[in-house]
């Protein structure tokens, strides 16, 4: 059965049963692996992608959700002002480690900023709990973003 | 991993696993660089030290002489370095990338003394070919924060070499003297400003024979090293563009996830797959051998969404009679009994002023199981191919001990070691959990994709780990009780100080253990303990067996060593009335200069006895060596509402020289973090009658960015060659923590994660 949508900017239709979560359909039927498996039940944050410009946790939700919709994922985010800034804020402040969380940070913090243009450090962490770093790179997520910001200011 | 032993020091059974593993010849670059072959080569010159798929002496076929010398593999240029015509120069890193950033790192160290034009400089990951391990180890590793430390000389003459060869090359074009030429930026200079790019020389150069030795910058010339520098993986990893094993995708691939025992090393009473079968996508349910003995079974399906829903429709009972069911509760209490006894002797002082003493402690300390909970889940994708003794395999995933799971793949396989090829892929954390030594998550992997090859999926087969297997699978950093008696007078002077540790042996029944087990005692366990301190110290230890797998986790026994000495010293300094800094810098005296160093750096950089804190906070201090650094903490906290709260951390580090700043740091903040994390609600696993108890991150809970403090890290300055950094800011973290806290409250919280009752 087929699920038609619009990822990344592209009208899409998509082999796949419905009830399949959007991670698995991107990155096993797809092959668009930026987008990462961490827990499987929305408490990690690594499967961040946005639905109609809306961060929401992709391993958890149906592809059937997103059926006639707008689907972003890191692949895609450059092309967005806002997305492009948080990539290069997350550039200037080495931000990743590992990186394996950050396609997730990265989806969560743009989410952030679409909305919010100058967010307080009670805004990041409100936005940004859901999403969880091992190696520990909070700090300077908190200070990419704010930069980020600055330079859309 | 605890200190460096020689190679002189390493046990026959160890060798002989490296034997096996450097059997391993040439492997097919995963990096997609065009792959020589040199076997004709090594024929040719007699030069039998197996190939090197990323060798810029791919550049000159037939380069003979370039391998003839006497140098060892681990000094050869040609397996590290390659210069396109264009002036790139790719590294060829000899580690695991998991985070810690040496592959920013290494390259920083070779380009140094390349003068290479560090805006060309990448780098690409080794495998299990023999040229690929630590020096000094003599085998593929990465851990004991050894990267930098063991590779630090290493990578430095392998650019002053590849360096020469270029300048010799530029020498004979231009038919002048080599002396009357100089480096910079990527090229070679000569007389009247003549100038050649490295791209140009490259074929050339690497046609030269390698000099054997070579003088090294001094530290004062550094361009690079010591330089705040950005990390070569940074847009990749800010962009979804950087790879990682679960990526990695080959065509056909199927993928399996497995069902595990719910005790360790149970095995399968009954199975009833038939609706597991039914589930669209599920191709076969396979009965698999596990780690420990145990068995488990796979669900092999065209992805794993597929592959999870035919293992949730698994009916399997379970074998778990004869297999032992560890349950923490009664572990604490047998572990209590045990700790009243003398165990193995580490420390024998004398212990008759413990009596009398005018003052005294007596504290017993216990550290839960702890997961490693890396953020990418284990994986481990596996081609067979052949028959007989032409069958090959080839294994895409992360991993720190290549050697060790190539030569583990190819017993379970009955593959030839040098058919057995590891594409070692950038891994999501580790922390240790990619570092075993009974590969477990390899041999699991094998053992799918051999039985789905039997039977008749002839395609690659991913097993891949739900984050509850991660967390219910077991290696974890083990349960700890410490008991102390202390007995010291009323300036602080420790007279007597007896002490016993409980827990299992991390390297008990490794490969590790003849050399890191003496007399009965794992010294994973008791590092840290006593120094830098002048204690008379009665040491001793018991390890049971236990059914459960444990492991090194980041900074293995300073987990909790650190907090044990950090806490008591601070204890008795309060009990005597004295500033914790000023009794510590007493205590550790004039033999531990760095200790010294970072400490005070730490107490100036953060006010600490000069600024006074908002109301409801307290200053908490430790310090603490590990992997030859040494990291002091000046910390903030507070509790409200009966719940401790860490605001502020400053650093002081001492690794002697930093060879990027900027990665220290974040390893420092990093390191910081996994210690705050094991003071939070959440941070244990528990069993009960056998089974673990967690499954997420729901409860099994790590930090989040609501609990991370303001950090701030200074680095002691140092020309001396640098020592490790992926470890050593995590031990002290907690003491400084609790010792902030027991001001506050005036009781040292002595179980961890903190319960302040």
């Amino acid at each position: 059965m087929a699920v038609n949508l619009t990822l990344n900017g592209k009208a899409t239709s998509i082999d796949v049963d419905p009830s399949t979560p959007i991670l698995w359909t991107l990155r096993d039927t797809l092959g668009l692996t930026g987008t990462k498996f961490g827990c499987g039940q929305a408490l990690c944050g690594a499967c961040t992608v946005h639905l109609n410009g809306s961060p929401i946790r992709s391993c958890v939700t149906p592809v059937a959700a997103a059926a006639g919709q707008k689907l972003t994922t890191i692949e895609a985010l450059a092309q967005d002002k806002v997305g492009k800034a948080v990539q290069d804020a997350w550039v200037r402040h080495d931000v990743a480690q590992c990186g394996y969380c950050q396609s997730g940070q990265v989806m969560s913090a743009t989410g952030l900023l679409m909305n919010n243009r100058k967010p307080s450090d009670a805004d990041i962490d409100a936005a940004m709990a859901g999403n969880i770093c091992r190696c520990g790179t909070y700090v300077r997520i908190r200070a990419a973003i704010h930069d980020a910001a600055q330079a859309l200011a | 991993m605890p200190a460096t032993p020689t190679l002189l020091e390493l046990p026959k059974g160890l060798l002989a696993l490296m034997d096996r593993a450097q059997d391993v010849p040439e492997t097919l670059a995963s990096q997609g660089l065009p792959r020589r072959s040199f076997l004709k080569l090594a024929t040719a010159s007699g030069f039998a030290l197996g190939a090197f798929p990323l060798a810029a002496m791919a550049q000159a076929d037939g380069a003979v002489t370039a391998a003839a010398s006497g140098l060892k593999a681990t000094q050869q240029p040609g397996a590290f370095v390659h210069i396109a015509r264009d002036g790139t120069v790719t590294v060829t890193i000899n580690r695991l990338d998991f985070g810690q950033g040496v592959q920013t790192g290494l390259p920083m160290i070779l380009a140094e003394e390349l003068d290479a034009d560090w805006s060309r400089v990448r780098s690409v990951h080794g495998n299990a070919d023999p040229a690929y391990v630590d020096p000094v180890f003599g085998m593929h590793i990465t851990g004991g924060s050894g990267s930098i430390k063991n590779s630090y000389i290493q990578y430095r003459e392998l650019g002053a070499r590849t360096r020469a060869m270029l300048v010799a090359a530029a020498a004979a074009q231009w038919q002048v003297a080599p002396s009357t030429l100089r480096t910079q930026g990527g090229s070679v200079i000569g007389p009247g400003g003549r100038k050649l790019g490295y791209g140009e020389l490259a074929d050339a150069a690497m046609r030269l024979p390698v000099p054997e030795t070579v003088v090294l910058k001094d530290p004062k010339q550094f361009r690079l090293i010591g330089q705040p520098t950005g990390r070569l993986d940074a847009r990749a990893k800010s962009s979804g563009g950087q790879g990682y094993g679960i990526d990695a995708r080959l065509p056909g691939m199927l993928t399996a996830v497995v069902a595990h025992p719910p005790v360790f090393a149970g095995r399968i009473q009954s199975l009833d797959d038939t609706a597991a079968k039914a589930v669209k996508g599920v191709r076969a349910v396979l009965r698999v051998p596990l780690d420990r003995g145990g068995e488990g079974v796979a669900v092999v399906a065209d992805g794993y969404w597929p592959a999870k829903l035919g293992r949730e429709a698994l009916k399997v009972e379970w074998d778990t009679a004869g297999v032992e069911k560890a349950d923490s509760a009664r572990l604490l209490a047998s572990y209590r009994a045990l700790a009243q006894q003398p165990g193995a002797v580490k420390y024998d002082a004398d212990m008759s002023k413990l009596a009398g003493a005018p003052k005294k402690i007596s504290a017993e300390f216990v550290f839960p199981y702890l997961a490693h909970a890396p953020m990418e889940p284990l994986n481990c994708t596996v081609r067979l191919s052949g028959e007989g003794a032409a069958a090959k395999a080839e294994l895409w995933m992360g991993t720190q001990m290549p050697g060790l799971d190539a030569a583990a793949a190819a017993r379970v396989l009955g593959v030839a070691p040098q058919n057995v090829s590891i594409h070692t892929q950038m891994a999501g954390g580790g922390f240790g959990r990619r570092a075993i030594p009974s590969s477990d998550y390899v041999v699991e992997a094998c053992g799918v994709a051999r039985a789905a090859r039997m039977a008749g999926l002839d395609a690659p087969v991913r097993t891949l780990w739900s984050r509850e297997d991660d967390i219910k699978g077991g290696y974890y950093r083990p349960m700890h009780l410490h008991r102390a008696e202390i007995g010291f007078d009323e300036r602080g002077d420790i007279l007597a100080w007896e002490h016993v540790i409980v827990g299992q042996s991390i390297l008990k029944g490794s490969p590790f253990e003849a050399f890191m087990v003496k007399n009965g005692i794992d010294g994973t366990m008791v590092e840290g303990m006593k120094e830098p301190y002048e204690i008379p110290m009665k040491l001793s230890v018991h390890h049971p067996q236990v059914n459960v797998p444990v492991l090194w986790w980041r900074s293995v026994g300073s987990t909790h060593t650190a907090y044990v000495m950090e806490t008591l010293i601070d204890e008795i300094a309060r009990s005597t009335g004295q500033d914790p800094v000023a009794y510590r810098l007493r205590l550790i005296g004039a033999g531990h200069p760095r200790h010294q160093a970072a400490l005070q750096l730490a107490v100036d950089k953060s006010g600490y006895g000069k600024r006074q804190l908002p109301a409801g906070r307290a200053w908490g201090v430790a310090v603490h060596e590990s992997f030859d650094t040494v990291v002091a903490y000046v910390v903030e906290a507070s509790v409200q509402d009966g719940t401790p709260r860490l605001h502020a951390v400053t650093a002081g580090v001492h690794c002697n020289l930093a060879v990027n700043p900027r990665s220290v740091e974040a390893q420092v903040q990093g390191a910081a973090l996994m210690g705050l994390a094991t003071c939070l609600p959440g941070a244990a696993i528990t069993l009960k009658d056998g089974v673990v108890e967690q499954s997420n991150f729901g409860d099994y809970a790590v930090p989040r960015i609501t609990d991370m403090p303001t950090m701030a890290v200074y680095i002691v300055p140092s020309a001396d060659a640098p020592t490790g950094m992926g470890e050593p800011g995590l031990p002290p973290l907690a003491p400084a923590f609790a010792n902030a806290v027991a001001r506050l409250t005036g009781k040292t919280p002595r179980e961890l994660p903190f319960k302040l009752a």
